[in-house]
């Protein structure tokens, strides 16, 4: 049992202020977002640093649940609830953290279009927003494609990403976005 | 015209489309699961609408906060908007919210309809 000290501990010192781990839905999301936001609430952010958050988890969160709906994951299956979510904050930032399976298929592409993202500064970034929403349909599985620019443009910040191995089918795909707590 | 009423809840907005009260407004927060099933009764509310408007529109949006998805019907929504005559926009944001603010400027770029920007 020592294992519940250990993750105590982990999330201790990494400064983890909410995890969730398990079968992703919107209803899910509506949970840990209030969650968060009473916790952002009772410490007192400031609004605008809020909303930045709110906005980050939004994003994540609801890539998350599409994602694993479109990967038609039997529902059930060790894969289908192996996502996870994290928020951690310190003195300079809170981080916006999600991890879940994806097919390794797909890893090239998802590579592609996040380094592009991180390649383009703010301006490029707006133009990006603008083109993809003029031009987009929302896919069966309600996305617009416009999450992970929304997630760029809100943070500030380069999104930080690693896929991890699991098994012959599947990598464990970690994004990271930080939000400054400071005001530029 | 039947009056659209959408009562807001803690992921959709409260819709209030009432034309002989000449009251036109979106506000509160939108994130829903499926977007586009969500916003489909205000497509074809403004549809219906367009074939016989009032004189002039005033159309607010007066949202707290919006998804990706959601903004995608929202110029679904403008771009409805756009072809009727008299219509006006008032695009209201928070008085320290620079993002809504900048987002409704993006709008006001992607269609062909007077924004007027308003803080609340």
């Amino acid at each position: 049992m020592n294992y519940i000290y250990e993750l105590h501990r982990t999330m201790m010192t990494q400064k983890v202020i909410l995890v969730y781990e398990g079968d992703f839905t919107q209803e899910t999301t509506k949970s840990i977002l209030s969650m968060a936001e009473r916790n952002l609430d009772s410490s007192g952010e400031d609004s605008g640093i809020k909303r930045k958050v709110f906005n980050v988890m939004v994003e994540a969160l609801q890539n998350i649940v599409k994602h694993s709906s479109e990967q038609g994951m039997r529902a059930g299956s060790l894969l289908s609830k192996s996502a996870i979510f994290l928020i951690s904050k310190d003195d300079k930032q809170y981080c916006v953290m999600t991890g879940n399976p994806i097919a390794k298929d797909k890893v090239a592409q998802l590579t592609k279009d996040l380094n592009d993202l991180n390649s383009k500064d703010k301006e490029g970034l707006k133009e990006m927003y603008k083109e993809i929403i003029k031009n987009t349909q929302i896919s069966e599985k309600g996305g617009a494609g416009l999450g992970f620019v929304d997630m760029a443009r809100k943070s500030g910040e380069k999104l930080e990403f690693l896929f991890a191995n699991m098994d012959a089918e599947h990598d464990f795909f970690c994004l990271k976005v930080n939000i400054a707590r400071e005001k530029e | 015209m039947d009056i659209l009423n959408l009562k807001g809840t803690e992921d959709t907005p409260t819709i209030l489309l009432d034309k002989k009260n000449g009251i036109f407004e979106i506000s509160g927060r939108s994130l829903p699961e499926d977007s586009a099933e969500f916003y489909r009764p205000v497509l074809e509310w403004i549809k219906a609408y367009g074939g016989e408007p009032n004189a002039s529109t005033d159309f607010t949006f007066k949202l707290e906060y919006f998804n990706t998805a959601s903004s995608k019907l929202i110029l679904d929504v403008l771009s409805a908007l756009e072809d009727i005559k008299g219509m006006k926009i008032l695009w209201y944001f928070h008085d320290d919210d620079e993002d809504m603010e900048e987002a409704g400027q993006e709008f006001s770029e992607l269609v062909e309809v007077p924004f007027e920007f308003k803080t609340y």
